[in-house]
């Protein structure tokens, strides 16, 4: 309690008068204290919210992978003795085995697409000035608002139209479509924030302006565009709706519509779900481990104001 | 000879540089406004030309104009619309305001420096990579009544045997809620701690030797530098809660007893399942334009981009 009071005071006495005699002393004596103050936060106070929280995140996954090796009928709470039943089960019978490589072809495609045509769309807005800029900002923007759930119909019938019902095209390119707004404006956040002057310094020495872009500011966008890959990748492997729409055929599904039929099942098989969820699960994870620090870091650039 | 080429040579690479400039960034966006006009606005203008519509697949002689018959049969004689539109409300208010304070603390946590803060990381933001139907999948495994969580509560005395969450329509809010929290609360987190990089040190520092408590160090420093990125987040987050149909369509398929059916699931059962799309299509541009208003009224009043304080 006096130590407390000595040390407020003591930074106290150290504020308004700079060149006051005693101001070094406080200053030092003040040190400790303050780090203390911002940095030594008491460790109780992360490790337990810390904890609860880490308690609720895990969990459920354990519980899916649980439910997955545990042998039907089971009611152990230890996933020993594991069994891999319902994964054959799910991959062959389920045919998980191909929905997982369509959709890892609609994800690796959106993946492409989406970052090439954003980068090209994010570099005219980061560096050019013309007529159409604010405007097609703006539709960007409201883009935002559009529900995706509400334009399935008139997208049925324009696929319809150009005779891509049922093939993964129509997928690749409606998640495409969706994914971009966002994507070009984080991307164009990324190139401003690359000096222009690196560019020119380019241009004379006699770099056209797409080698000049290669060469320079594309090594520089790499956090930036492995967030923008990486959401582009996750989104489209989960999303659902346009898959279940739009591909009708059992061996073009995804993997989402393949759950969601395991879901729908007359009798619930839950280890078959389980392990179907599992599936689903482990691309988007390793992703996930791999970029989770250029998220930070991606973010962090600046984008998030835009 | 030589040195005229030398001379003549400099000014032709800006001209070629300066006439391309003019059509490049046409060029360069043309992908993107093409893709987008093709899929996003054609759509969107279809929806609106359809709302006044009759146009329903089942019913084709009464296709035709129909002027504002959809709308006036929204507002006067559409009970669902309201209640549906009421669930969608309570829907987005309660995750956004829920995942909003829990990944702002988790944020908070995981920017300290401790031992394991990088696997602490990547565990807790893991759920933001997982889709809605798998997280439908995890917690209809975890709600099961027979194999699930609450059957091992029960067998150690906790609550009864044979509850479904999902299935009573008095908890089957909150379950969901919760479901939805798990995947979601990542996203603020994430964001919020992308956000908290660039808070400089030297203001805690300065505050600390000013005597200022680590509360108030968060009301008076932390809060306000993240208050647009707060702004921006919830935003976005309330637009996709309202929009997003993947959760609670494999979760609870908007039951029981239409208990969890939000407005754009209850446009999709219209329009897909009940073939009716011209009304479905009314009630789309209704969604959009109500969406649209309170996003204008909510930038406003949080004077989005203004100067602090």
């Amino acid at each position: 309690m006096t130590a407390a009071l000595a040390e407020k005071n003591g930074t106290d006495a150290a504020r308004p008068p700079v060149r006051d005699h005693r101001t070094p002393a406080a200053h030092r004596r003040g040190k400790p204290g303050r780090e203390r103050a911002f940095d030594d936060v008491p460790r109780w106070q992360i490790y337990v919210p810390l904890g609860i929280y880490l308690v609720f995140t895990l969990i459920p996954f354990y519980w899916m992978f649980l439910f997955a090796v545990r042998p039907a009928g089971s009611t152990s709470l230890v996933p020993w003795p594991m069994t891999g039943e319902h994964f054959s089960k799910v991959w062959n019978e389920r045919s998980f085995a191909v929905f997982f490589q369509n959709s890892m072809i609609v994800g690796v495609c959106t993946l492409v697409c989406t970052t090439l045509v954003a980068l090209a769309g994010g570099y005219a807005l980061a560096r050019f000035n013309f007529r159409i800029k604010n405007g097609f900002m703006l539709a960007l923007l409201c883009s935002q608002f559009i529900p995706g759930a509400l334009m399935l119909v008139p997208l049925f019938e324009i696929f319809k139209n150009l005779q891509m019902i049922n093939s993964l095209g129509s997928v690749v390119i409606a998640e495409t479509v969706f994914q971009l707004p966002l994507s070009i404006i984080l991307i164009s956040g990324f190139i401003k924030n690359v000096p222009v002057t690196l560019e020119e310094a380019a241009w004379v020495d006699g770099c056209s302006r797409f080698r000049a872009f290669c060469a320079v500011v594309l090594p520089l966008l790499r956090p930036g565009l492995i967030a923008v890959g990486s959401f582009a990748f996750v989104h489209s492997w989960n999303h659902f709706l346009f898959a279940l729409m739009f591909l009708s055929e059992q061996d073009k599904q995804t993997i989402p519509v393949g759950l969601n039929t395991l879901i729908g099942a007359d009798s619930v098989d839950l280890g078959a779900l389980a392990a179907g969820g599992v599936i689903a699960a482990v691309p988007v994870v390793i992703v996930f481990a791999f970029i989770q620090k250029w998220l930070i870091t991606g973010f962090s650039a600046g984008a998030v104001k835009g | 000879m030589a040195q005229a080429a030398a001379v003549a040579t400099p000014p032709k690479v800006p001209r070629r540089r300066s006439a391309s400039p003019r059509r490049l960034p046409y060029l360069l966006i043309a992908p993107a406004g093409l893709l987008m006009l093709g899929f996003i606005a054609y759509p969107v203008i279809s929806v609106f030309y359809y709302s006044l519509q009759n146009y329903n697949v089942t019913k084709p002689w009464r296709n035709g104009f129909a002027g504002f018959d959809n709308f006036t049969r929204i507002f006067t004689d559409d009970d669902q619309f309201w209640t549906t539109l009421g669930f969608s409300a309570q829907w987005v208010v309660v995750q956004v305001a829920l995942q909003l304070t829990l990944g702002l603390a988790l944020a908070l946590i995981v920017n300290q420096s401790f031992i394991g803060r990088g696997i602490s990381r990547a565990m807790v933001f893991s759920p933001w990579a997982v889709s809605g139907v798998l997280t439908s999948t995890i917690w209809i495994l975890l709600y099961n009544s027979s194999t699930g969580f609450s059957r091992y509560l029960a067998d150690a005395g906790i609550g009864d045997y044979g509850t479904s969450v999902l299935s009573d329509t008095g908890t089957v809010f909150w379950a969901a809620t919760v479901a939805e929290l798990w995947r979601g609360v990542p996203f603020f987190a994430i964001l919020i701690l992308a956000d908290l990089q660039s808070v400089s040190k030297e203001l805690y520092e300065a505050a600390s030797v000013d005597g200022a408590g680590r509360l108030r160090q968060f009301f008076h420093i932390t809060l306000p530098h993240l208050r647009d990125a707060i702004i921006l987040s919830t935003l976005l987050r309330g637009v996709w809660e309202f929009n997003n149909v993947d959760l609670l369509y494999t979760l609870t398929g908007g039951g029981p007893a239409g208990e969890t059916t939000t407005l754009p699931l209850y446009v999709a059962n219209t329009g897909i399942e009940g073939h009716d799309f011209g009304y479905a299509s009314a009630l789309t541009t209704v969604a959009f334009v109500i969406l649209l208003f309170c996003s204008i009224v909510y930038l406003r009043l949080s004077k989005f981009g203004g100067e602090h304080k």
